[in-house]
Order: structure tokens, then C-alpha cells, then sequence
């Protein structure tokens, strides 16, 4: 029997409110199937199971919140029989079960209708972090909100219209937190572990931008708009290309000892409007194309900012790369987030003027930074891995 | 199509880009960029959805144009008489 536990999304998380089951007790589940959704303080998150085989039992009930481990299912993987208690379980937990938190009173008038998207099994609760607070704010239940949004999205609208017919939900005894108070919690915890525990080295160097930025204009012409690259989109895959001959710093530091990790998954520092930040994993970054990768960085975007990124996402990066060059800055020096080892800084492009062979020249130069573990590296490495950066990027062409 | 239609049209391709913006109060005149607080991918994703919903094709050199509400619909309206 496998255990299908709450999982860890990130250092920065204790425990996390189950929203939802995608599964019913006796459907069938594959490794990396989206089985739950999941509120941690920063996101919601499409939870993914490591199992293969069929939902044995539920123990925890959407509305619930646990620590980080606790076991929320049993999986029965392939080949082993049915607990005895199956049948019975089965049953309790095919009716939809209501949020444990205190129901909303009925409505006045007629937004009575049944929840539309709480049916255990059935597609997610699709709603806007904005209209979740804005919900959570009036102690309105988003399941019973009816979504005019695409597919169904519960926008802010959808829950201003529900305010007007809802009455409030009885004053909780220790009012939470709001979203943006607790991501700010999370995020100052692990940004305090890392500082506390990462003794950092950090160094910086100038990548001349020019030909990349030549390239990539010319390139764009060929291309249709939605296979249109972003600048940011070589910066990524220069940094998983030159990781291959850094292994050292694509890795994680666990239990006192360092983890090189055979993948590259780039995690990408998003802010998120509002206030606060995630940096979920773009998978196999140095194999995928450019064509490839920017698809992926452009959907992983969006869904961060919508709030629908998935577990895997949370817990695979190998190393975090941030740009903050749009805000108009010309260099950052990034705090590692632990368990990793390292993380890539890039600001804005400035034009420069440059000397080249006698001659003054503009040129377009962006400022790379590491931000390195020094239980794992040296500022000698992590300047040949800043130089390899620099040099992969000269040729566009190749990435 | 009428000013109000390619408007509505304009919104459903922000409402990917930014679920939780409030359309109803942009400013015609402003950056949307500045507004919603939306960056280049947001942005380039906003410009597929344009691309979309109008079937117009969007050289990279106009993104400038698009970058008020009256820009776009400016903009798609001209696309769509000279197609």
C-alpha cells in the first residue's frame, strides 16, 4: 500500500490546506496524475501522486489542513488486493464532502444553486487568487460560486455578484492570515534558513549582449507570433547548457551532504502581482529547443500568475535563475533557496560604450551574477560557470 | 466589427494575461503595462491572444502599438479593413 502523504512544495512550507480531490476511492491513478489541489500559502497547487495503482482510501477531507507528511490517501499499487475495508470507505468517500470549515448560511434569493465544481472527481475549482481573497475577505465558499470566467474561472466579478445574495459565514475564532501576509511569512522563512545556514559567495560579470540581441531580432522576423522568443528565454537555456559542465552547482544540499542532480530544471523566480514570488521548475531545460522552452516558459508564467502550477513544478528546480532587469535593474545578487546550492541573477540590458580595438563602440551589456553555496563551490568554479555563460551566448545560433 | 466588439475581444485576450485585473477600469490612454502590472511575457502572451481572437497577424515591430487599450483597438480595427 502506497501513501499518498501532503507533500513539501518548496522549503518554505509547513502545511498545506487540501482545496480538493481529484480522485474518488476506487479510481485509478498514475504516476504524475493530478490528484488533489492543494492551497499552501503561496499558491494553489495541482498536486501530481507518485503511485501507480488504484485510491485504496481518503483520509482527509477537502477543507482540512495538515502538516507537511501527513498521509491524506492510500494507494493500492497494481498487483496487491483490496484492505477489507474498501467497500465501505468507498462509499463515505463518493458523496462530495463540504469544506470542514464553517458552512456558509444559506443564501438569500435564488443563487442557490448546488456547487458546480466541488464534485469529487470532476474538474478543479478554477479560480483567480484575487477572487479567492476577495472571497475568503466576504467568508463567501468559492464551490458555491457559479464561474462565468473562461472554462468556467470564478472571477472577481462572480464573486462580487455572490457577495450581493450570500450572507457571511460566522467570524472564525483565530482569523487567518490573508494570502499575501502569509507568502510573505513563507517567503521570509526560507529566505532567513538559507541566509542563516548558505554561507553565499557572490560574483559578477558583463555579457555583451549584442550579437545575441542581433540574432534574436532577426530571428524573430522569421518566426509566427507564437514561436516569438524573448531574450530571456536564452538566458535560460545558456545557463542549463553550461550547468552540464558544472554539475556541482545543479544540485541540492540535504542532510549535510551535496546532490548533484543528473536533470537541469530551471527554476524561474515569477513575481506574482500582489506582491510575492514563486519559482517553479521548467523541466529538462538544456533539452528542450528554443521553440520548446519558450512554449513552456510562457505557459508556466501564466499559470503561475493564475495560480494552477503543479507539485512537480514546486519541488523539481535544481537551481533558480532571476531576472530583474525589467524593473530597471542592473544587477541582482540573489539569495539561494535552499535545498539548492545556487542561483543565477540577470538585470536589463544597457548600451554601453565599449573599447574594441582602438575603437569606441556601443554595445549591449547585461551584468550575470552567481549566487553559490560555498559548501559546494568555490568562487573558481562559479567563475568558469559565469565565463561559459557568457561564452555560449556569443553564439546564439547553437542554443 | 464595432469599436465595443474589438474592446470586448481586447478583454477576453487580457482576461488570460491577468484573470484578476478589473477591465472596467482601464484607462483608454494609459499603458496597460503600467496598469496591470503586467511584464514582456504577459505582454507577448496578451499579443497571442490578440492574434487569436482577431485572426491578425502582429509583427513584432508593432507590439508598441498595442500598448494602450485605444492603441489595440485602434490598431486591430485598421488590421481588419485591410483585410
Amino acid at each position: 500500500m502506497a501513501e499518498f502523504v501532503m507533500p513539501q512544495l518548496g522549503a518554505d512550507m509547513n502545511a498545506g490546506k487540501l482545496l480538493q480531490w481529484r480522485k474518488r476511492v476506487g479510481d485509478k491513478v498514475q504516476r504524475g496524475d493530478i490528484i488533489a489541489d492543494v492551497e499552501t500559502d503561496k499558491a494553489d497547487i495541482e498536486v501530481e501522486v507518485f503511485s501507480t495503482g488504484t485510491i485504496e482510501k481518503i483520509l482527509i477531507q477537502p477543507g482540512e489542513k495538515v502538516p507537511v507528511g501527513t498521509v491524506m490517501a492510500l494507494i493500492r499499487e497494481e498487483g496487491k488486493p483490496f484492505a477489507a475495508e474498501a467497500p465501505a470507505v468507498r462509499v463515505e468517500a463518493a458523496v462530495p464532502s463540504a469544506p470542514k470549515s464553517p458552512a456558509p448560511a444559506a443564501p438569500q434569493g435564488a443563487a442557490a444553486a448546488p456547487p458546480p465544481t466541488i464534485e469529487a472527481g470532476a474538474r478543479r475549482l478554477h479560480i483567480s487568487p484575487v477572487a479567492r481573497k476577495l472571497a475568503d475577505e466576504l467568508g463567501i465558499d468559492p464551490a458555491t460560486i457559479c464561474g462565468t470566467g473562461p472554462g468556467g474561472r470564478v472571477t472577481l466579478e462572480d464573486v462580487q455578484r455572490a457577495a450581493q445574495t450570500h450572507a457571511p459565514k460566522p467570524a472564525e475564532a483565530a482569523p487567518e492570515l490573508d494570502r499575501a501576509a502569509r507568502m510573505r511569512q513563507a517567503i521570509g522563512a526560507a529566505m532567513a534558513r538559507s541566509k542563516r545556514e548558505i554561507p553565499h559567495y557572490y560574483l559578477s560579470t558583463t555579457i555583451d549582449m549584442s550579437r545575441a540581441m542581433t540574432w534574436l531580432a532577426g530571428e524573430n522576423l522569421k518566426r509566427s507570433i507564437e514561436d516569438r522568443l524573448v531574450y530571456g528565454v536564452l538566458l535560460v537555456k545558456a545557463v542549463a547548457m553550461a550547468l552540464r559542465q558544472f554539475p556541482e552547482l545543479n544540485g541540492l544540499w540535504v542532510e549535510g551532504k551535496a546532490i548533484a542532480k543528473p536533470e537541469i530544471h530551471v527554476g524561474i523566480a515569477i513575481s506574482l502581482r500582489g506582491g510575492g514570488l514563486v519559482a517553479p521548475a521548467l523541466h529538462n531545460t538544456d533539452r528542450q529547443s528554443l521553440r520548446e522552452l519558450m512554449k513552456s516558459f510562457r505557459d508556466l508564467v501564466q499559470r503561475a500568475r493564475a495560480g494552477s502550477l503543479r507539485s512537480s513544478e514546486l519541488t523539481d528546480p535544481t537551481i533558480t535563475v532571476t531576472s530583474l532587469g525589467e524593473q530597471g535593474v542592473e544587477a541582482v545578487f540573489g539569495v539561494i533557496y535552499p535545498p539548492q546550492v545556487a542561483l543565477v541573477g540577470f538585470g536589463k540590458i544597457v548600451e554601453r560604450p565599449c573599447v574594441s580595438e582602438g575603437q569606441i563602440v556601443a554595445r549591449r551589456a547585461l551584468t550575470a551574477t552567481l549566487s553559490g553555496d560555498h559548501r559546494v563551490s568555490d568562487g573558481h568554479r562559479g567563475g568558469l560557470f559565469l565565463a561559459a555563460v557568457e561564452r555560449i551566448l556569443q553564439e546564439p545560433g547553437q542554443l | 466589427m464595432t469599436r465595443d466588439e474589438i474592446r470586448d475581444g481586447i478583454f477576453r485576450a487580457l482576461a488570460q494575461v491577468a484573470p484578476e485585473a478589473d477591465v472596467s477600469r482601464i484607462k483608454p490612454n494609459v499603458r496597460l503595462r503600467d496598469q496591470l502590472d503586467i511584464d514582456s511575457m504577459d505582454l507577448l502572451n496578451f499579443v497571442i491572444g490578440v492574434h487569436k481572437e482577431f485572426k491578425i497577424e502582429i509583427p513584432e515591430a508593432d507590439y508598441p502599438r498595442l500598448a494602450t487599450l485605444d492603441g489595440c483597438i485602434d490598431y486591430i480595427a485598421k488590421a481588419q479593413r485591410q483585410t
